[in-house]
Formats: C-alpha cells, sequence, structure tokens
C-alpha cells in the first residue's frame, strides 16, 4: 500500500512541485522557536477568510441582490432556510471577528518592529489587504439594504463627492445612480461576492510568500538566519510543521470558542456586530437618527468628524511640524526644498477648500500614513523589548488614541461620553495625537536609548 | 541564432512601441467596463419631473415627496415664518444664496422659493448626504436652544438649516440646501425638475 503511495506521490511530483512547496512552506520552513501569544493572528486571519468565504457562498445561494428583495431574503435566510441563520451569523460575527484579528495581527507589527528592514513588503502588502478588506466589509454592510447599510453607504459615498471638481461626477458613477439605489446594491453584490474576496486571496498568497522569502520575525527582533548549524538550519528555528501548525490549533480551538460564543448567544453583540437600525427596511426617505458604521470603522469615522474649522489651524500646524522633521532628518537641498514646497502648497489649499473636504483627506492620510511605517521607523533595534521608553510612551498615546477615536466615532459628536471634554474635543485631541505618533517618529525611534539585542532568542 | 547579429536598437524600438499601442488598446478597452457604471438609460429616466399636489398643504405644514429618489420637501410657510427668516440671517453661512450651484437662478436668494409662501428644496443634507429632520417648534421647546426659530436639522453630524434651507454658522454642512428647478403649474401644483416657462 505505502509502496503505491510513494510512486502516486513520485508520479505527481515528476509533474507538480508537491513535496518541494510543502517542504518549502511547511516541513522545513524554518520560524523562530520564541513566537508568542501575538504569532497566533496571521493563521487565525487566514482561517477566518475561508470561514467567510464558504459561509458566503451558502449565503449567495439564497440572497437576492435586488433593492425590492434583498431585505426580505435575509430574513427569509434568517426563518426558511434550513440552518440559514447561523450562515449569516458565523457570517456577520465573522466580519468583526475578522477586523478583531487582523488589528492584533498589525498591533503585533508594531511592537516587534516586523514592518521594518527586510519586511517592507510584507508590511505593504499587509496594509493593502487591510484597505481591501475595509472595502469589502463595507459593500458587504449594503447587502442586507436595512436603514443603517442604506445610510452608511449614502454617507460613505458622499465623502467622494467632497473631492473638489471631480466629486460629484465620481459619486454618481460609484453608486450608478443619482442616489444610493437597486443600481449601487447590485454592483456592491458584484464587488462584495466576486471582485474583492479574489482579489484578497491573491494578496494573502503574495503577502505569505513575501514572509516566507524573508523569513519570520520574532518577539526579540533580531535575525535568526544569521546563526546556523552545521545543516544551515537557523538555530533558533523550528519546522513550522509540527511545531507551528500544532500550536496554532491551540490558537483556532480558543477563538472558535469565543466566536461561536458570540454566534450562538449574542450575534449582535450589544449592537456592535449587527446594528438596531439595520432590522428596519432601507427607507430612502427617512434618516435614521444617528447614523453609526460598524465598530471597527469607527476610529477613522472619527477623524472625518472631528476636521472642522476649529480643527484647522492645527492641521496646518501638524503640516509646518512635518516640515520641520523633514528638515532635520534629510541634510540635501533637494529633499528639504520639497519638503517645504509641498508644505506651502498644503497649507494654502487649506485656505482654499472646505473643512468637509479636508476631513476626507485626513482620514485618508491616517491610513496612508500606515503605509510609511518602515520609513518612518528609524530605530537600530525591532523589539520594543529593547527599545526605550520614547517608543514605548509613543505606541500607548497611539494605542489610547485609536481606542478613544473608535469610542467617539459611536456618539454623537456634541455629546459628554468621557471625562472633561465633548466627545468632538476628545477626537480632536486624539486625531492630533494619532498624527503626531506617525509625524515624530523618525525623531524619537532616533533619539530613543535602544538596549543591547541579544544574541539568540529568548523566551519572556 | 547568435547574439552577434541582434540590433538591439531596432529591438527596444520594436518592444516600446509593441507596449506603447498595447497600452493604448487597453486604456480603449477599459471605456466601455468604466462607463458602464455610470448611471443607466433607466436611472435617468427616472429622474423625470414629478408633478406634487399642495392643494391640502395647510399653512406651516411640510410635505415629503420623491424626485430622482431624493427626498423633496415642501413647505407653505407662515407670515411668521417668513417674518423669522430675517431675524435668523446674522446666524446664517450664506444668508444671499451666493453659492450658484445651490439654486436656480430664478429664486429669491433670501426667501429661496419663486413666491415666498411655498419653500420647495432638496432634503439632503449638504454634509454627507443624511435626510435632516423638521423642526418647526420655537425656542427651548425645539431642544435646539432658545433662540431657534425653526427649520431643519440634521441628526447625523448636526447640521442647522432654517426655514429657506439656509445653513448656519460652525456647523459640518458647508452650504445651503439644493433648491431643486421647479415651476408651478396652476394654482396648487408644483412641477419639480423643470424650469418656468421663458427660463433657459
Amino acid at each position: 500500500m505505502s509502496r503505491i503511495l510513494t510512486k502516486a506521490l513520485e508520479w505527481v511530483d515528476d509533474r507538480f512541485p508537491l513535496t518541494k512547496t510543502w517542504n518549502e512552506h511547511l516541513a522545513e520552513y524554518y520560524a523562530p522557536k520564541n513566537f508568542n501569544f501575538w504569532y497566533y493572528f496571521g493563521s487565525l486571519a487566514m482561517m477566518i477568510l475561508v470561514i467567510q468565504i464558504v459561509t458566503g457562498i451558502f449565503l449567495t445561494m439564497h440572497y437576492k441582490p435586488d433593492a425590492e428583495k434583498a431585505f426580505a431574503s435575509v430574513e427569509y435566510i434568517m426563518r426558511d432556510v434550513p440552518w440559514g441563520w447561523l450562515m449569516r451569523y458565523l457570517h456577520a460575527v465573522g466580519a468583526s471577528m475578522f477586523f478583531v484579528v487582523i488589528y492584533l495581527h498589525m498591533f503585533r507589527g508594531l511592537l516587534y518592529g516586523s514592518h521594518q528592514r527586510p519586511r517592507e513588503l510584507i508590511w505593504l502588502l499587509g496594509c493593502v489587504i487591510f484597505v481591501a478588506l475595509m472595502a469589502e466589509a463595507f459593500m458587504g454592510y449594503l447587502l442586507p439594504w436595512g436603514q443603517m447599510s442604506y445610510w452608511g453607504a449614502q454617507v460613505i459615498i458622499s465623502l467622494f463627492a467632497a473631492v473638489p471638481y471631480v466629486g460629484e461626477p465620481l459619486a454618481e458613477w460609484i453608486r450608478g445612480d443619482f442616489v444610493v439605489s437597486d443600481a449601487t446594491l447590485n454592483r456592491f453584490f458584484a464587488f462584495h461576492v466576486v471582485a474583492l474576496p479574489l482579489i484578497l486571496v491573491g494578496l494573502v498568497f503574495m503577502h505569505i510568500v513575501a514572509l516566507h522569502k524573508v523569513g519570520s520575525n520574532n518577539p526579540d527582533g533580531i535575525d535568526i538566519k544569521k546563526d546556523k548549524d552545521a545543516n544551515g538550519v537557523p538555530k533558533d528555528g523550528i519546522p513550522f510543521h509540527p511545531y507551528y501548525s500544532v500550536k496554532d490549533l491551540v490558537g483556532v480551538v480558543v477563538f472558535l470558542i469565543i466566536y461561536l460564543a458570540v454566534v450562538f448567544f449574542m450575534p449582535e453583540f450589544f449592537g456592535l456586530f449587527l446594528e438596531k437600525d439595520n432590522f428596519l427596511p432601507a427607507d430612502s426617505l427617512q434618516t435614521p437618527s444617528d447614523i453609526v458604521p460598524l465598530w471597527y470603522f469607527t476610529p477613522f469615522y472619527s477623524i472625518l468628524r472631528a476636521t472642522t474649522e476649529d480643527l484647522m489651524w492645527f492641521v496646518r500646524g501638524l503640516v509646518v511640524l512635518t516640515v520641520i522633521v523633514a528638515f532635520i532628518r534629510t541634510s540635501n537641498l533637494a529633499g528639504r526644498g520639497a519638503a517645504a514646497v509641498v508644505g506651502a502648497a498644503f497649507i494654502i489649499a487649506t485656505f482654499i477648500y472646505a473643512p468637509k473636504f479636508w476631513g476626507v483627506v485626513l482620514m485618508g492620510l491616517s491610513i496612508v500614513a500606515l503605509f510609511l511605517l518602515p520609513w518612518l521607523d528609524r530605530s537600530p533595534v525591532r523589539s520594543i523589548r529593547y527599545r526605550g521608553w520614547m517608543y514605548k510612551a509613543a505606541l500607548t498615546v497611539f494605542v489610547i488614541s485609536f481606542v478613544i477615536l473608535g469610542y467617539m466615532g459611536m456618539h454623537n459628536t456634541s455629546g459628554y461620553d468621557l471625562f472633561l471634554f465633548q466627545n468632538v474635543v476628545w477626537a480632536q485631541i486624539c486625531t492630533m495625537t494619532y498624527a503626531l505618533f506617525f509625524i515624530l517618529m523618525p525623531l524619537y525611534t532616533v533619539w530613543d536609548k535602544t538596549k543591547p539585542e541579544p544574541e539568540r532568542v529568548n523566551f519572556k | 541564432m547568435t547574439e552577434d547579429h541582434v540590433d538591439k536598437q531596432r529591438r527596444r524600438f520594436l518592444t516600446v512601441v509593441t507596449a506603447g499601442v498595447g497600452a493604448v488598446g487597453g486604456i480603449a478597452a477599459a471605456v466601455p467596463f468604466v462607463n458602464s457604471m455610470s448611471p443607466s438609460a433607466r436611472a435617468k429616466a427616472a429622474g423625470a419631473p414629478v408633478r406634487i399636489d399642495i392643494s391640502k398643504l395647510k399653512v406651516g405644514q411640510m410635505l415629503r415627496e420623491e424626485w430622482r429618489g431624493n427626498p423633496v420637501w415642501v413647505v407653505r410657510r407662515s407670515e411668521e415664518m417668513i417674518e423669522s427668516l430675517n431675524a435668523v440671517e446674522d446666524e446664517l453661512l450664506d444668508p444671499q444664496s451666493s453659492v450658484a450651484t445651490q439654486q436656480p437662478t430664478y429664486v429669491d436668494g433670501e426667501f429661496r422659493s419663486v413666491t415666498p409662501e411655498v419653500l420647495v428644496v432638496v432634503g439632503i443634507c449638504t454634509h454627507l448626504g443624511c435626510a435632516p429632520v423638521q423642526n418647526f417648534a420655537i425656542g427651548a421647546d425645539s431642544g435646539l436652544g432658545e433662540d431657534w426659530q425653526g427649520g431643519f436639522y440634521c441628526p447625523c453630524h448636526g447640521s442647522k438649516f432654517d426655514l429657506a434651507g439656509r445653513v448656519y454658522k460652525g456647523v459640518p454642512a458647508p452650504t445651503n440646501l439644493v433648491v431643486p428647478p421647479h415651476r408651478f403649474e396652476g394654482e396648487s401644483t408644483i412641477v419639480v425638475g423643470e424650469d418656468p416657462e421663458g427660463v433657459a
């Protein structure tokens, strides 16, 4: 029997690199032996992608992308389709869990400097995946055709209309109509179900290929490939399979317990995963009393809303600060000149266009800043274990700002939901600290007093 | 074939020309795909004018209709409402309606209507496209402060508009509400989406 199997494998291997691929990416892919808790989230994210694709396929068997029928077809899935409720809740909760896992995965990168050389491209691909995932989630949220689906889409598409000159035709092109309508629903369905999943799978593939080319980072942030044994295997490396495939299995079990607990016992998750206004069918003549995007968009939404006339002087201040940082970091005249010209043009433009437009710009920049991280971070060490107090403080402030922005994005701007200030003021403060984390990074990562990195990885 | 006989310059020229022609073809092929996403003929046809019967609209009341999928409000303003327009002028961003895109030329800049009594506006907030709600109560009863003279309030981001759809200062919305092209057909019918006769 085993001889037949061996023969069969040989036959395949002569025609397709099966064993070679298995070895390169699993059995002989040497990952650092000191992976900790934070290293679960990459494999978990991939598993959720699979869950979303599978549940999505089964949902499309019953869902109707038609403004007249969409809302009813979701109710039909919930009530009449055998196990339809499970498919839908797995998919809806899965979307939120996807962002939980992705945010933790990104935070891991910030902790251990996984964005630094030579992993810049992995980080960039990851950022593109993040943007594609946001588009995927946003378009998917329109499909149930509830009130929040409809008005959320209306608000976000109107963001494009804020762009000077081309905005209105652009928004019309995206909607395929003068308002969010059947045409919009139909095309969002096409993007959500066909285009973006294909793009996401392709990007994830490239993300992993790039990772396996340079090798995984680790909590110590040191390069394990520098210290190899006689066989050319890193001394601090262990084969991904079976060591990490088994470790990740533990993560999968724990994750599934939490995920399924939410799916079975609180699928709406206190209105955070499924908003109550979305149980009403879309009505183009009436806006819900409070339009709130789903929680994973609220930090960015908060930045959008925080950008009012009052904030513009602070924004100009940030531009000046950015130019100063550029001057400190670059000594050549061309670089300094370019920074000064771009900065001046930016400031002049702030006087020409309305804050509404700048809200969109700042929101966009808050995501673009993530892409620039590998070049903003000048620290000689990767891991937070060997960085000084400055980076630790900056990262803490950044995380707190992000959380407060997210919280404020769920509440009315004029309310008082946190101590001391009005919500909008909190959002404005945190927009500034969010920006400063990135703008000042080329300075504090250089000034920071780092500790010496160890020769070999260790377990802490 | 050996490398000696290769004319490198000719090869480079052919590569560039082929790539260039290919790029032009690629862009040309993309045009139908991109254009297919623009509003279809049916969507444009749905933008046809609508007739609104206002014979039953009482003084001080508002009516909601749909035009191009957008809510259109018709308000029959009372004497007090018309007077309030003057009172709030100092608090408005653009009291004389100087932004040309927000209303047709034939409406009055201050009342923003053809006749002072009947206001016709598109009920879409100029900030991010929410539908503001009517709040015609005056003063503290409105929940919008002592000085509130009645108007519209957008629940999404807190923009405020007066009874002529003019935007207040210090709110996120940058311009007044849009007054759609409209004309009267007799006493009690408004045609939204068509200019009055004699206006180009």
